[in-house]
């Protein structure tokens, strides 16, 4: 099984296109950093008892004049160890990151589905919601939707309810995308011939999306997938340092940014700069990583 | 009455617009035939006559707009119960789009067996899956192979091998040949022609190929625009056509000398 998984075209393309192979170890690094984080971070940031403020302004590599103390990426004006804030930051990202990509694609492959195969009316409403949403930039729909929910929800909710709002608002600025391809897609397979064998045996519209429509949308999915899911940590990032998305008690690498931004000019360059070249680096990675999984299913295109 | 009747079949296709008015296009005009048990009644015709049209009807994945079809005393329509779908197949024109590329030949060929419940169990699904391949000349290997790995004849093999797994008494076969070469069409004819007589099948034969017709059919049928406007038994068609249209479609076809 593995012996054939590693002779397939999927590893040969692999081995052989240097950008999608580094990308992918970044991207396989970065998110074991994330999912390791407690075990790897020197110390937890978010325990206030163990933050010394006099600890505050390290720069990288540099012992702190008054402790005496190490930080390997410098520390913040309030003394937490940015090494470790970076790896928990990571963390907030790329769940935040997984979790809307998931939550929009299955909105916009089921949409896109019932759309495609049903077509008439279901098509038309579908389609003119997905144009309509299409017209704005999805930075501006998540804030709307942020804005929403924050208004709905009561006040003392809010910093709870911040991170699943926040998937939620990416979640549903993200899925046309979706929707449109599958749709795409679907048109072209229905009209072949292994639906008419399936349907004149009296299998149920359902059994034919699900079993073999389905299967057949996958691979432009994953494609789309892998460059939404660049997008949507970018959004949340955007969102974070807006100041509408992660809470300061549960910093994501937005959130970091935008401390570090109070600093830029008073020079501890450091605070936002760590922060800003991971979040660079890991949406580099997955885009890239994106764009050689679309040449590797769509070889017309490059 | 015979096993399937065709009776005044007429299908009207509308283009829905928002701007204009809906226009209808005839692919059918009272279509009526009928095919005797066991027999090949081949539906003759150049592309766009209606003949597709009047398969998928045939086979309920479609509705007349007009008419009815029987099959076996059963009403055939889009919404008819399952049951009855059991006794009608088909094969298809495409050795390519007729079969899901993701699935396993085993699959495949298993689903109708696993939508009608024919078969219980893991193991016998395993060994019905392995006789079919074997009657249509495949083997039993085959089974964990999926469609790409094959030849054009042979995924029409996998085809067949699929529309026989319900049991049918029927087939409908759409241009089953035409994608295939010489030599392979051949082989797919005589196939369907040694079921034919093994089991008892009946035939609705579509094609536009007349040397096909010749070797399979016993009664024949010429389709142009949606009107059914010649139907004679095989031998009398070639040697007496009555229309000009078909007298120009015999003249049209390549004669092929046997040695």
């Amino acid at each position: 099984m593995i012996a054939r998984w590693l002779d397939s075209d999927f590893v040969y393309s692999l081995l052989r296109t240097p950008t999608a192979l580094i990308s992918l170890i970044i991207c396989l690094v970065l998110a074991a950093c994330a999912l390791f984080a407690p075990w790897i971070a020197p110390t937890d940031p978010f325990d206030m008892s163990s933050i010394d403020l006099m600890n505050g302004f390290t720069p990288p590599g540099v012992a702190n004049e008054f402790t005496g103390e190490q930080f390997f990426l410098g520390s913040d004006d309030q003394g937490r160890d940015l090494y470790s804030a970076i790896l928990y930051g990571l963390r907030v990202s790329l769940f935040v990151g997984f979790a809307s990509v998931i939550l929009a694609m299955t909105l916009g492959v089921t949409l896109g589905l019932l759309a495609g195969y049903l077509g008439g009316w279901v098509d038309a409403v579908i389609m003119r919601i997905a144009d309509i949403q299409m017209t704005f930039p999805s930075i501006l729909v998540a804030m709307l939707i942020y804005g929403v929910a924050r208004g709905i929800l009561p006040p003392n909710a809010r910093a709870d309810m911040a991170i699943t709002v926040l998937i939620l608002s990416i979640g549903l600025s993200e899925w046309v995308s979706f929707a449109r391809t599958v749709r795409g897609t679907t048109i072209v397979e229905k009209q072949k011939e292994y639906i008419t064998a399936s349907r004149l045996i009296g299998l149920s519209h359902l059994n034919i999306m699900a079993r073999h429509i389905l299967p057949n949308v996958i691979n432009p999915i994953l494609v789309i997938g892998t460059i939404t899911l660049a997008l949507a940590i970018i959004a949340e990032a955007t969102l974070s340092f807006l100041g509408v998305g992660a809470p300061p008690t549960e910093p994501s690498l937005g959130t970091l940014i935008r401390v570090g931004q109070d600093f830029l000019f008073s020079g501890q360059w450091w605070i936002i700069f760590f922060p800003a070249v991971t979040l660079l680096v890991l949406a580099l990675s997955f885009n890239l990583l994106g764009d050689w999984l679309r040449d590797f299913y769509n070889p017309r295109l490059s | 009455m015979s096993f399937v009747e065709v009776d005044e079949v007429s299908r009207v296709f509308h283009k829905r617009s928002l701007f204009s008015k809906s226009q209808g296009v005839q692919a059918l005009k009272n279509v009526s035939l009928s095919i005797q048990q066991g027999e090949t009644y081949a539906l003759v015709g150049e592309s766009g006559s209606g003949k597709s049209t009047l398969a998928r009807i045939v086979v309920g994945v479609d509705n007349a707009s007009s008419g009815q079809v029987s099959i076996a005393g059963h009403q055939i329509s889009t919404s008819m119960p399952k049951e009855n779908r059991r006794d009608i197949q088909m094969v298809f024109q495409s050795p390519y789009a007729s079969l899901n590329p993701r699935w396993r030949v085993h699959d495949l060929v298993a689903e109708p067996l696993r939508a009608f419940g024919i078969t219980q169990g893991r193991k016998a699904t395993v060994q019905r899956v392995t006789e079919l391949l074997e009657q249509v000349g495949l083997q039993a290997d085959d089974a964990r192979k999926f469609p790409h790995q094959f030849s054009g004849g042979q995924r029409q093999r996998i085809s067949i091998a699929r529309a026989l797994s319900s049991n049918p008494k029927f087939i409908v076969c759409d241009e089953p040949t035409s994608a295939l070469d010489v030599s392979v069409q051949a082989q797919v004819l005589n196939l369907l022609k040694d079921l034919q007589s093994e089991l008892g099948l009946t035939y609705l034969f579509i094609t536009h190929d007349l040397a096909v017709v010749k070797t399979m059919a016993h009664q024949i049928g010429v389709l142009k625009q949606g009107v059914l406007i010649e139907e004679q038994s095989a031998d009398d068609l070639f040697a007496s056509p009555q229309h000009q249209y078909t007298k120009d479609l015999l003249a049209a076809a390549p004669v092929l000398s046997v040695a």
